[in-house]
């Protein structure tokens, strides 16, 4: 165990292992001890403040534990960094298939993203589209509850239906179920050959509806972004000859609306687009909105009618980047009605402590927040967990 | 298999309930003549069935929330129904018990290729869900075999995967949302026509609950384009070991199948006796793989396919050129579990193994199967490693079953010390409720428990499911309180 100064909590708990980590939240719990759970520390400016006695640091839980190639699977402990998996899985051609956001640039914090806490904030990027999220490729975990259990869930085969899935449960759930200290993942193949269509100039409205044209057709779009004012951006992915049969497919039915270009990148790249770089380093308070496509440039109109929105759109529109100015709560009342306008949710996802403390991180949704809750109390019963990280 | 004693006091109130739901039905809607409520006795899981107190047969979310509001106040226990083609036991009665089918919920009740989504009332088929979309050039991907006459309901509860969820996942995978009537009778929404929910993740613990939570009565779910064409190519090999090899290889090779088939000898031979799908007799593993794509995509991938498994020596490969061709490649297989059923009865496992565990599993399966002296046929989806070994036996032939059961439950735990799990697309329901303390230990099913505790407190949904009696036994007992 190590201990040292961390700003807003007393102590840092780093356990070696799982049983020592199950030690610790059992103790936590007995002693009514909040604890802030850490994976890299690159993302603990998510959600609502909470208040912690000492931070539990699953980082000293590292490495790859299982990897075959042959059967798509990787298990990793939950403080193993993304780009030790990620450089794993490249030597065998093969990728993590949902691009798990890399949250410093936009956060502005250091340290190294850990495979665990991608899982627990269920990062998924631009390909959600076409490979699914986060939670989608988790086939198994471990984690220790807020009772100090270890408990095992799933396991490390594509199709599992024993018992309940708690492996959904625990991804998104920011470590408010229990503490993650194993994951398996569905890995793919790394794409031989990717291209990007892309035109310039679109207003938003028209540029969802050439994403959707994309996404319509048969031919297997893995990415499509739009940064309002700037680039409307397609991405294929696979075997050469297919992408490029595919690509000169697509141009002809995005020609409709305007001058496409083809190239390997687009103007942003792909990695901008999942770390939603075009905000980063910019004052203001960002917030992620789910949408229905059709109904988000409508929705961001009306935003736009009110305050000041600069806005980058992912998944197709599926996705919203918002960036507003921090003053009146961020906007939070505008905008969450504004995504419901487009039968979605919002999440603030940067914003000052005072902000999140105000408005709270998270959308409320009637009926669904009465179950959660339900769930915390039992899982965590003591509220040793991230306490009140996800209250809406 | 044990179900628990029914409860004498519901028993004694079976009048009154009956009164109770009948006036909160229309009347074709509640039927509680033993001699009609028959066909609800069991599911697909024919060996096991019992009869219900009542089968009730709401139209509407409302109606299925006031029978179970009934059934919660009189502490009911209630068991959801989709089509009732559950290999499980998911959908079996106990006698004092009342069945909730959602059958005749089976609208569509939104469309929209835009955003990539149907909107449609929980008991419509899952055929019948790519039915309304294929037109605008969309399908539904989750195809489990029995899609022609399965219902949504019965996917969600189950989580149903198909033939082709190497490429599209399972029904959690294309499942966005669900309006859900809880055990006492109140109406929630989970996700919706988004591709994220906010908060916890409610409605991935949802599917794949076998109806302990709650009755779901609308999904929204997503489509997706159809792809231009698809192609199988047919690969012989002279040994299982060989083929399993091969399929890894594939998966390495970077390309992705949408479906990876295998067949053993025994299924080789019994389906070409049956539909003469004009297999190779040689051969003692098949393997069907099938990509999609448009024409020059799918000779591409093909190529890829062909140059590994050449260095597999295979008996045989051959690519299909046509429709025709293609259609006689799948014959054999699709006509795999009746062609089987021609000749014995059987019981289908469904237990899933890493891929490459295969060439050890199947040759510890043989073992067993000599040991038993009961024949077992090997068909399955090879590249995710979900493997349905066919036990044969005869039913009219005194303990035969039980042997086969037990047979059975060696295969199972077989696949769970290999790093599998006992079911990958059928379920737990009572079939296999008891085997899962050899997956799970007693903390991982309480934690698994919680979550029913919270959403259904009195454990009237569907309780002797999924978890071993023994198990639930303190859980349950609570639901006498409501009464």
């Amino acid at each position: 165990m190590s201990a040292g100064a961390v700003p807003g909590a007393a102590e840092v708990l780093a356990p070696a292992d799982e049983a020592e980590l199950a030690a610790m939240v059992a103790d936590a719990a007995a002693r009514r001890a909040p604890l802030r759970i850490r994976g890299g520390g690159t993302r603990l400016a998510l959600g609502r403040p909470s208040q912690a006695a000492a931070e539990l640091s699953v980082a000293r839980l590292g490495g790859v534990r299982l990897y075959e190639p042959g059967a798509l699977t990787i298990v990793a402990a939950a403080g193993a960094t993304v780009a030790e998996i990620e450089a794993t899985l490249a030597a065998e051609r093969q990728i993590l298939p949902f691009e798990p956001m890399d949250h410093r640039r936009l956060l502005g914090t250091d340290g190294e993203p850990t495979i665990g806490g991608a899982a627990a904030v269920n990062a998924s990027g631009p390909r959600r589209v076409q490979a699914g999220a986060c939670r989608d490729l988790m086939l198994g975990v471990r984690f220790v509850d807020g009772r100090g259990r270890v408990v095992k869930n799933g396991g490390r085969v594509m199709k599992n239906v024993t018992g309940y899935d708690l492996v959904k449960l625990m991804a998104g759930a920011h470590g408010t179920l229990g503490v993650l200290t194993e994951i398996a993942f569905k890995v793919l193949p790394a794409p031989e050959c990717a291209a990007t269509l892309w035109l310039e100039g679109l207003e938003d409205e028209t540029a969802i509806r050439a994403m959707s044209a994309a996404l319509t057709s048969p031919w297997d779009v893995s990415a499509a972004a739009h940064l309002s004012g700037g680039p409307t951006m397609i991405r294929l992915e696979g075997l050469e000859g297919s992408v490029r049969a595919r690509a000169e497919r697509l141009r002809e039915r995005l020609a409709a609306f305007g001058d496409v270009e083809t190239a390997e990148e687009g103007p942003l790249s792909w990695r901008d687009v999942r770390d939603c770089a075009p905000f980063a380093g910019r004052p203001g308070a960002v917030w992620r909105v789910a949408a229905r496509p059709s109904m988000a440039a409508a929705a961001v109109a009306r935003l736009r009618a009110e305050r000041p929105v600069e806005a980058l759109y992912d998944w197709g529109g599926g996705l919203i980047w918002l960036l507003t100015p921090e003053q009146d709560d961020a906007g939070a009342a505008l905008v969450r009605a504004a995504a419901e306008a487009a039968q979605g949710h919002a999440t603030l996802v940067r914003a000052s402590d005072a902000v999140r403390a105000a408005v709270g991180a998270f959308h409320p949704r009637p009926g669904a927040d009465a179950l959660a809750a339900g769930l915390r109390a039992r899982f965590d019963p003591a509220g040793v967990l991230n306490p009140g990280l996800m209250a809406s | 298999m044990q179900m628990p004693e029914p409860d004498a006091k519901v028993l004694a109130r079976r009048e009154r309930i009956l009164v109770r739901l009948a006036e909160a039905l229309p009347e074709d809607a509640l039927i509680s003549d033993p001699a009609e409520t028959r066909a609800y006795d069991c599911d697909a899981l024919t060996a096991y069935a019992c009869a219900p107190m009542a089968v009730t047969l709401p139209r509407s979310t409302e109606e299925v929330s006031a029978v179970m509001r009934i059934c919660h106040e009189e502490g009911v226990s209630v068991i959801p129904r989709g089509s009732g083609t559950g290999l499980a036991g998911g959908a079996l009665p106990t006698a004092d018990s009342v069945v909730l089918g959602v059958s005749r919920m089976n609208r569509v009740l939104e469309v929209c290729p835009e955003d990539r989504f149907i909107r449609v009332e929980a008991g419509r088929t899952n055929l019948s869900v790519t039915g309304a979309v294929e037109d605008l050039g969309f399908f539904y991907a989750p195809d489990p075999s029995s899609q022609l006459a399965c219902a949504i309901a019965g996917n969600i509860a189950m989580n149903s995967g198909g033939a082709h969820c190497l490429k599209y996942g399972v029904t959690t995978n294309n499942l966005l949302g669900v309006k859900m009537v809880l055990a006492d009778g109140e109406v929630v929404e989970l996700g919706g026509p988004t591709l994220e929910q906010p908060g916890l993740d409610l409605l991935g613990v949802v599917c794949g609950s076998e109806g302990q939570l709650g009755v779901v009565t609308e999904a929204t779910l997503r489509i997706l384009p159809r792809p231009e064409g698809a192609r199988p190519i047919l690969l012989a090999f002279d040994s299982p070991v060989t083929a399993g090899a091969c399929v890894a290889d594939i998966i390495r090779a970077g390309v992705l199948p949408v479906a990876i088939e295998f067949m053993d000898r025994r299924i080789i031979h019994l389906t070409e006796n049956f539909v003469g799908a004009g297999y190779p007799l040689d051969a003692e593993a098949l393997l069907i793989v099938e990509v999609e794509g448009s024409e020059p995509e799918i000779d591409e991938q093909l190529a890829r396919i062909k140059a590994v498994a050449a260095r597999h020596d295979p008996l045989e490969m051959r690519e299909s050129s046509g429709p025709e061709q293609s259609a006689a490649i799948w014959k054999g297989r699709k006509a795999a579990f009746g062609a089987t059923g021609q000749v014995a009865d059987y019981l289908c496992m469904d237990g899933v193994i890493p891929t490459s565990a295969l060439p050890d599993v199947l040759r510890r399966m043989a073992e067993l199967s000599a040991q038993y002296g009961l024949d077992v046929a090997n068909v399955f989806h090879a590249g995710d490693g979900n493997l349905h070994p066919l036990i044969m036996f005869d039913a009219n032939a005194p303990g035969q079953l039980e042997k086969a059961e037990r047979l059975g439950a060696e295969i199972l735990t077989l696949c769970v010390e290999a790093g599998g799990c006992l079911t990958g697309e059928h379920g737990v329901g009572v079939e296999k409720r008891d085997l899962m303390t050899r997956q799970y230990a007693p903390d991982d099913l309480d934690a698994q428990m919680l979550v029913k505790d919270v959403f259904d407190p009195d454990w009237i949904l569907n309780p002797a499911k999924v978890f071993p009696l023994e198990a639930s036994a303190a859980r349950r007992v609570r639901k006498g309180a409501a009464a």
